[in-house]
């Protein structure tokens, strides 16, 4: 679970617009204690400082798609989970997590038009890569597979 | 949770589907070395009870599209078959600054299928966040209900068919986990020459409906049969239009085997079923394999497997880096879901912002299941003719609709409908919406039948006719062919009594006291008459010139 807190974190550390990034990290926070059940999330992950592995980088590279092993990124990583380890100071026992800062509120809800025109033109300018009106994306960080969940249509 | 158990001397036929019956059965019939604790030959020809005993334990989750005009989050159209990203908003394409906007209709489409299958609806429920990277997901995660989803511990029944029959004594319950409201992702078309994939996001943000089963079944017929009353569940309810070619319902199922009385056996997850017979087909396949594979002292590795339709085998599919994380957290954007019931429905209240679980329970339309006690209560027809006749697309209102227009009994219609109507599309693989025959000719010709205007071999012939030549009407038919009964009573009595004329010998037989003989008669009465006479009535009149 501290590798959730450390990843908001590292969003944090690494994001340009640091006015968010407190906020993304508790409720980051908030969620992952919601997701370890009863575990308060202060017994484990390193300490203050601690070195970051370098398997537990590779891990966090897969997730986020990022290359940072690199000296910069690596002392990055590590003021980031220095930053987010202020968190552990607020103790949170007996405290039932917030879900979000709008639950008190009406969950408002649409009628079933449809309100919005084809905006393909527009959307594939935001493309480097296009192929007549797909997007093209590199075969990426899945495999491609051989029994692809392609569109049966045009399987058969 | 009490999982059938699969003896080995029904193995083979539980398991005809899978590849290699004959050598399960061979296998089966071999003591396992280790298992059997006495080297007596009696242990060896029978080995303790349960040892050559496997049970098999198949869950199932189901995504099924809700049917509606506009997606999940956002106004754009849901549209199958549209060209590729042209129902693609700004936010369904993750453009930063939008948000997502919740539809009336998905919310009340879940809660719909959640009555409809005995859940309780959560009168709060939560979206989540649950991320992963793909192309096809552009925001990075997917909006889903994982903490508290909308509709939770239900079930489905469903009977399952004995044979070619249905039996109402293979009733089965397989228990409803939950049911969530989540996005869809959109598509991927892998160019493997070019090493590039397209991406179509119009599919993005459609709403969908992941019904969870828990592991209550125990081979392929039977998680076919609850996905097949799924699909005829929602169909009723309006709520998806379950295709499974069109992906609008896409099922994967969780498959282990085990000894019973020990524990649960390693699973694994079969993915790309797009079709029922192929869900059956994978699932005892993926059953057969992994026994086999633990009869050769191999073992279970809990992974992805997909199923591959032309070699009809499961092959794993690489999996992703080890186990997934998806970091779930909250998502932010959406406040809880609040339904009410008629009891905590606010007073003032915008009726447009209320979801009333009450009102919607009161108004939700017949399901199959109520429709074929109806049908069995309002016709006559045994239970496995009801089910026949919700099983294809299109039959009920077929049936329906030669009942409104014709004076034969029920039962004689099921009959037609059932085998020879159902026998010729089944023959031609057709769907009953492509059928050459209206429900109206159909009708016409069997109250012919009925008022004994035309002989049954006769009708029979009627119809090869109406199927082959389209826009004849069935008296032209009759016309044309000679078809009807003789009606006229003094030709045939005439003919009768030339019969008769014809054979003193037979005729003498029967004075004598040979009813038998009776019979010949009227068959020969028949062939003079090329089949246009009714037997009933020659019968009457012979009986009446033998006197």
């Amino acid at each position: 679970m501290w590798r959730r807190t450390l990843r908001a974190a590292l969003r944090a550390g690494l994001s340009p617009g640091t006015t968010g990034a407190v906020a993304e990290a508790r409720a980051a926070r908030v969620g992952s204690s919601r997701f370890a059940g009863s575990d308060s999330g202060k017994a484990e992950g390193p300490s203050p400082g601690g070195r970051v592995s370098a398997e537990l980088i590779e891990h966090l590279e897969r997730l986020a798609l990022v290359d940072f092993r690199n000296r910069e990124g690596v002392a990055r990583l590590q003021a980031a989970i220095e930053f987010a380890g202020q968190l552990r100071a607020v103790d949170t026992d007996g405290v039932v997590p917030m879900e979000s800062v709008l639950e008190d509120r009406c969950l408002y809800l649409r009628a079933d038009d449809v309100v919005e025109d084809s905006c393909v033109e527009a959307l594939l300018q935001n493309s480097q890569w296009t192929v007549e009106e797909y997007f093209v994306a590199p075969p990426g960080n899945i495999t491609l597979p051989k029994q692809s969940e392609q569109d049966p249509v045009t399987e058969s | 949770m009490a999982a059938p158990i699969l003896r080995c001397a029904r193995a083979g036929r539980c398991w005809s589907l899978g590849s290699r019956p004959r050598r399960t059965r061979a296998l089966f019939a071999e003591p396992v070395p280790g298992r059997v604790r006495e080297q007596s030959s009696a242990a060896l020809q029978e080995p303790r009870p349960g040892a050559h005993e496997w049970a098999a334990v198949v869950g199932l989750e189901i995504h099924a599209q809700i049917s509606s005009n506009s997606k999940l989050f956002s106004g754009s159209q849901v549209s199958f078959l549209a060209p590729p990203n042209s129902s693609v908003s700004f936010f369904d394409a993750s453009l930063p600054g939008t948000l997502p906007v919740l539809n009336r209709r998905c919310v009340k489409a879940a809660v719909m299928t959640g009555l409809a299958l005995n859940c309780t609806v959560n009168k709060k429920s939560l979206f989540d966040r649950k991320h992963y990277f793909y192309a096809d997901l552009p925001a990075g995660y997917q909006i889903t209900q994982q903490r508290l989803p909308i509709a939770v511990n239900g079930c489905l029944t469903y009977s399952l068919s004995v044979g070619a029959h249905w039996s109402p004594s293979a009733t089965k319950t397989v228990r409803i986990k939950q049911i969530q409201l989540e996005q869809d992702s959109g598509k991927s078309l892998h160019d493997d020459t070019r090493s590039q994939t397209l991406i179509d996001l119009n599919r993005a943000g459609v709403g969908l409906m992941e019904v969870v089963m828990e592991p209550d079944m125990s081979c392929g017929a039977e998680a076919a049969t609850a996905v097949r009353e799924l699909q005829l569940i929602l169909r009723a309810l309006g709520t998806s239009q379950a295709n499974m070619a069109e992906g609008q319902l896409r099922v994967d199922a969780n498959v282990s085997v085990h000894h019973p009385g020990e524990p649960l056996g390693v699973r694994t997850e079969v993915k790309n079923l797009n079709s029922i017979r192929f869900l059956a087909k994978a699932i005892d396949y993926e059953i057969q394999r992994q026994i086999e594979e633990l009869r050769n002292g191999g073992k279970i590795l809990n992974e992805t497997r997909a199923f591959d339709e032309k070699l009809g085998c499961t092959v794993s599919m690489r999996d992703k880096e080890g186990k997934q994380d998806y970091r779930f957290m909250p998502e932010p954007n959406l406040p809880p879901l609040i339904l009410y019931d008629a009891e905590s429905l606010p007073t003032a209240a915008d009726p447009q912002q209320v979801v009333n679980i009450d009102w919607i329970r009161e108004r939700l339309p017949e399901l199959p299941s109520v429709t074929r006690g109806r049908l069995v209560e309002q016709y006559g027809i045994l239970p496995e003719h009801s089910f026949a006749l919700l099983n294809e697309d299109g039959l009920l209102e077929f049936f329906q609709t030669v009942m409104k227009e014709t004076r034969a009994e029920p039962k004689k219609v099921i009959g037609w409908i059932l085998s020879t109507f159902l026998g010729y599309l089944k023959q031609r693989n057709l769907a009953v919406s492509e059928s050459p025959i209206s429900p109206s000719s159909l009708a016409e010709l069997l109250s012919l039948v009925d008022s004994k205007v035309i002989s049954l071999p006769a009708a029979k012939q009627v119809f090869e006719e109406l199927w082959q030549n389209q826009g004849k009407t069935t008296g032209q038919i009759i016309q044309e062919k000679k078809l009807e009964l003789l009606q006229n009573q003094e030709e045939l009595e005439e003919i009768c009594q030339a019969v008769l004329a014809e054979h003193p010998q037979e005729v003498m037989a029967v004075k004598k006291g040979n009813q038998k003989v009776v019979n010949k008669l009227i068959g020969m009465v028949r062939r003079a008459t090329e089949g246009r006479a009714d037997p009933i009535r020659i019968k009457q009149i012979l009986e009446k010139q033998l006197q």
